[in-house]
């Protein structure tokens, strides 16, 4: 199984790379992360089984809650870590000159 | 493929530079980071204000497909100078990363050829290299998909 390819994988969804800024800002748990969103609560978990599959986030049991939190060192070998960044950069850029030439041709 | 885009980003500093050249005019470029429906087809997010003058201000944001908010920034422009150089504040909301100045100049490299320099300034170098970590948080640009069809639809 690769891996990392899963890794992307798991971040191209909006509401997971949503999910991953909430709890970046700060641990959360299932249901705190889930009313954030209008989607209903399966689908949330679904999304957070995912994450933490490919170990995004990680669990951590605090008394009776389970607390998701952001796995950094996965965070920073998603990175790798100015790569992903800089293809982010380079696609959209590469939009906006498509975008251009086409707004130059009309 | 060469990606087209540098980014340089030397460690424990708190800035970083992006340059591009496109293969555009200078004036199509600078069109292209002050005409909000055009900012809105290669950023991939909704431009609720863009006042691209001194003193003005600019709101995005992003829904995903169920219409969820998913991204929203906001930020000042500093200074707006057509087809040179726009100065700027970035925030995101609701993210712990703080606000950003951006500086970006443009110049003319030959008359169908142009070159952007973005330089972001963030509020300590721990910030940058956690936005630089999250590097979809920078617009949470649509799913790729969507940025590939529009770009299909447009050849």
């Amino acid at each position: 199984m690769n891996l990392r390819r899963d890794v992307f994988q798991a971040i191209a969804d909006p509401t997971r790379r949503a999910i991953l800024l909430l709890v970046a800002a700060q641990a959360m748990t299932a249901g705190a992360i889930a009313s954030h969103f209008d989607t209903a609560r399966p689908t949330v978990s679904k999304h957070l089984q995912i994450l933490t599959e490919c170990e995004l986030l990680k669990q951590e049991q605090s008394g009776r809650e389970i607390h998701y939190h952001i796995n950094a060192k996965k965070m920073k070998e998603v990175a790798e870590f100015i790569e992903p960044f800089r293809k982010m950069w380079d696609d959209r850029f590469n939009l906006l000159e498509t975008v251009m030439k086409n707004y130059k041709n009309k | 493929m060469e990606l087209k885009t540098k980014i340089k980003a030397e460690e424990g500093k708190q800035d970083l530079v992006i340059t591009r050249e496109f293969d555009l005019p200078l004036e199509l470029l600078f069109k292209a980071f002050t005409e909000p429906e055009i900012i809105e087809q290669w950023m991939g997010t909704k431009v609720l204000k863009l006042e691209s003058k001194k003193h003005g201000s600019w709101q995005f944001e992003t829904s995903d497909a169920k219409g969820n908010v998913v991204f929203k920034a906001n930020g000042t422009i500093h200074e707006f100078i057509p087809n040179q150089k726009i100065t700027r504040t970035f925030e995101m909301e609701n993210a712990p990363f703080g606000v950003q100045l951006e500086l970006h100049e443009f110049e003319k490299l030959t008359d169908d050829t142009s070159k952007l320099t973005i330089h972001s300034i963030y509020e300590s170098g721990m910030l940058r290299d956690q936005m630089l970590k999250l590097p979809f948080t920078r617009g949470i640009n649509m799913a790729h998909n969507r940025l590939q069809d529009i770009a299909t639809k447009l050849r």
